[in-house]
C-alpha cells in the first residue's frame, strides 16, 4: 500500500475530471474527514484515514481491499475506471444521460446505449465526454463516454450510438471475481 | 568302591557343571536381530539381585541372553567354508538413524523446468554418428567429432558479407560466444539455487542487442572501473539514465496528510489552468443554434407577412469568413466575460446569419 506518486496522481485526476470536472476537490477536502487515496496491487482505493492505518497492519499478500476501489492502473500505466467508484462519481458529475426504461436492460448487459433508448441528455455535451448513465428514476446505472455530443444527438437516426458503455452495475454479477 | 557308572556320571556332572545349561528361561522373550547380532531384552530386572552382588547379576544376564542369540544363530542354514561352519545371516530389522541429515533436492534448472511444464522427455542420443565427408563414424561431441565446423578449411564467404572479414576468426569468436553463454547460464542456474547474485546477468550475447540490453551494458562497462564509475566521462549526448538498478523510493503510507492534500490540490489547479477556459467548439455550437434560431424566428415572422426591405448586396458566404472573425473576436471578448461575449457575438452572429442568407435585411 502506497501513495499514488505525481505522475499517477495526474493520471488519475485526469480520468476523473472527464466524468465530474472540477469536483474531484470536493473528493479530497471532506468537510467530514479526512480521505486519502492509495495503490494497492495496482488498484486504487478511496479510504478514510483512520481505516487506512488499520488497513496498514495487513501484509500486503492478505490485504485484498479497503474502503472503495475506484479503479486500476494497467500495465501500460493508463487508468481504467471500475464500476465501484459509481457511489461517489454519480452525485458530483457533470454530464449525465437518462436511459429509458426498455434500454436499461440492455446497457445492464454491457451493450452502448442506442439512440433509440436515449431518454435525456444535459445539455452541451460534447463528444467523447465522460458521462454518468442514469434509469428515467434518476438511479445511477454506470459509467459511458458521449459517442454524440447533444447537437447530434438529436439529429441522428435511431439505431446509432450514441453513448459507449465504460462500466456499469451489471458488472457486480458479471465480473464479481474482477472486483474488489 | 565307585563303580564305572558313578564314574562316567561324575565326569558328566562336573562336566555339565562346567558348561552352564543351553536352556534359558525368560519371562519375555527377548527381541533378536540376528542381522546385527543384536538381541534386546525387556525383562525387568530383579531389584533384590541387582542391589545385591550387580556385576554377577548383570553378567549372568548377558550369559542367558547371548546363549538365546547363539541358539537362533545355531537354527539357520549352515555351509562350510573352508573348514569353518558358517551362516548367513538374514537382514537387519533394526532402523538405525541417520548419520547425515537428509541430502536437498537437486534444484531443478530453467530447461528442466520448462520441460517438466511441457511434459517434454528426454531422449537418449547415441555417442557416434555416422560423418558423410569422412565416411565413418564419429563421435557427436567432443574430440574429433563429426561435423566440426571450426575444422573447415575453406569456408564461402557469402555474399552479403565484408570481404576483408577473416570468417574462420568470426566462426572461431562465435563459438566462443557460444561456450561462454552457456558458462554464464550454468553459473546462473546455480546461482538461482543459493540464492547469490550473478554478474553480468542481462549480457548473454545476443545477435541484435535491445536499446536497454545496450543501455545495461553501457551502464555497467562505466561503473567497472577501480573507482565504481566516478570518473567516467559522459558521452557527448548520453543521458543520466534515472534508477538504474536501484529501488524506486515511493512516499510512506501514512505519511502526511495535510501535504498529500496540497500536492493534490496543486495538481487539480495545475490541470485547470491547462484547460483551455472557453471552448472553442462549444462557442461555435452556441453561436450556430442562436443562429439557426434566429433564422426560424425570421421565417416566421416573413410568413406573418413582416417583410423588411431586402435591398443590399449578396455578401460572401457566412460560414467562412463567420470562423475567422468569430474566433477573433473570441480572443477578444473572452477576457470581458462569457456573457458579453456571448452577447457581441450574437450580434455578430445575427449579422452574419442575415448576409450569409443573402437577404440582407438591412442592418
Amino acid at each position: 500500500m502506497r501513495p499514488l506518486t505525481e505522475d499517477e496522481t495526474r493520471t488519475f485526476f485526469e480520468k476523473l475530471s472527464k466524468y465530474i470536472g472540477e469536483n474531484i476537490r470536493l473528493l479530497i477536502d471532506r468537510p467530514d474527514g479526512t480521505y486519502c487515496f492509495r495503490l494497492h496491487k495496482d488498484r486504487v482505493y478511496y479510504v478514510s484515514e483512520h481505516i487506512m492505518k488499520r488497513a496498514a497492519n495487513v501484509s500486503r499478500e492478505n490485504l485484498i481491499s479497503m474502503g472503495t476501489c475506484f479503479g486500476k492502473f494497467t500495465k501500460t500505466g493508463k487508468f481504467r475506471l471500475h464500476i465501484t467508484a459509481l457511489d461517489f462519481l454519480a452525485p458530483y458529475a457533470k454530464y449525465k444521460i437518462w436511459v429509458k426504461p426498455g434500454a436499461e436492460q440492455t446497457f445492464l448487459y454491457g451493450n452502448h446505449i442506442l439512440k433509440s433508448g436515449l431518454g435525456r441528455i444535459t445539455e452541451s455535451t460534447s463528444q467523447y465526454q465522460g458521462v454518468v448513465v442514469y434509469s428515467m428514476s434518476d438511479i445511477p446505472l454506470g459509467f459511458g463516454v458521449a459517442a454524440k455530443s447533444t447537437q447530434e444527438c438529436r439529429r441522428t437516426d435511431p439505431m446509432s450510438i450514441v453513448c459507449f458503455h465504460q462500466a456499469d452495475i451489471g458488472e457486480y454479477i458479471r465480473a464479481e471475481d474482477t472486483l474488489t | 568302591m565307585a563303580t564305572v557308572e558313578d564314574v562316567l556320571e561324575s565326569v558328566t556332572q562336573s562336566q555339565a557343571s562346567k558348561y552352564k545349561t543351553i536352556e534359558v528361561q525368560k519371562d519375555i522373550e527377548p527381541q533378536l536381530d540376528l542381522g546385527n547380532l543384536l538381541t534386546v531384552d525387556q525383562n525387568p530386572l530383579d531389584l533384590k539381585k541387582l542391589r545385591g552382588d550387580k556385576e554377577a547379576y548383570l553378567k549372568s544376564q548377558a550369559r542367558d541372553n547371548t546363549q538365546l542369540l547363539f541358539n537362533a544363530i545355531w537354527k539357520l542354514p549352515t555351509e562350510r567354508v573352508e573348514e569353518a561352519i558358517c551362516v548367513k545371516l538374514p537382514e537387519t530389522t533394526t532402523v538405525l538413524p541417520r548419520e547425515k541429515p537428509i541430502p536437498k533436492a537437486k534444484l531443478q534448472t530453467k530447461w528442466e523446468q520448462y520441460a517438466l511444464l511441457k511434459g517434454i522427455q528426454k531422449r537418449k542420443k547415441g555417442r557416434m554418428v555416422w560423418d558423410e565427408e569422412a565416411k565413418d563414424w564419429k563421435p557427436r561431441w567432443g574430440y574429433k567429432r563429426a561435423n566440426d565446423e571450426t575444422k573447415d578449411w575453406v569456408i564461402e564467404v557469402p555474399g552479403n558479407a565484408d570481404p576483408n572479414e577473416d570468417q574462420f576468426e568470426k566462426r572461431m569468436k562465435a563459438k566462443k560466444e557460444r561456450v561462454a553463454k552457456n558458462e554464464l547460464q550454468r553459473l546462473r542456474n546455480i546461482a538461482r539455487g543459493t540464492k547469490s547474485k550473478v554478474p553480468g546477468v542481462g549480457l548473454t550475447p545476443t545477435e541484435k542487442p535491445s536499446k536497454e540490453e545496450v543501455g545495461l551494458a553501457l551502464h555497467l562497462a562505466k561503473k567497472s572501473t577501480a573507482s565504481l564509475g566516478k570518473f567516467t566521462e559522459k558521452l557527448p549526448k548520453e543521458k543520466e539514465a534515472k534508477h538504474v538498478g536501484k529501488k524506486r523510493k515511493f512516499e510512506p503510507a501514512i505519511g502526511d496528510f495535510k501535504k498529500e492534500k496540497e500536492q493534490q490540490l496543486n495538481i487539480i489547479n495545475v490541470m485547470e489552468n491547462k484547460k483551455p477556459k472557453m471552448d472553442i467548439t462549444k462557442a461555435v455550437n452556441r453561436v450556430m443554434t442562436e443562429v439557426d434560431q434566429e433564422a426560424s424566428s425570421d421565417d416566421r415572422r416573413k410568413r406573418a407577412g413582416k417583410v423588411k426591405n431586402r435591398r443590399g448586396p449578396p455578401r460572401k458566404k457566412g460560414s467562412g469568413g463567420f470562423g475567422k472573425k468569430g474566433s477573433g473576436g473570441f480572443g477578444k471578448k473572452g477576457k470581458a466575460g462569457k456573457g458579453k461575449g456571448a452577447k457581441g457575438m450574437g450580434g455578430k452572429g445575427k449579422g452574419m446569419g442575415g448576409k450569409g442568407k443573402g437577404k440582407g435585411k438591412g442592418r
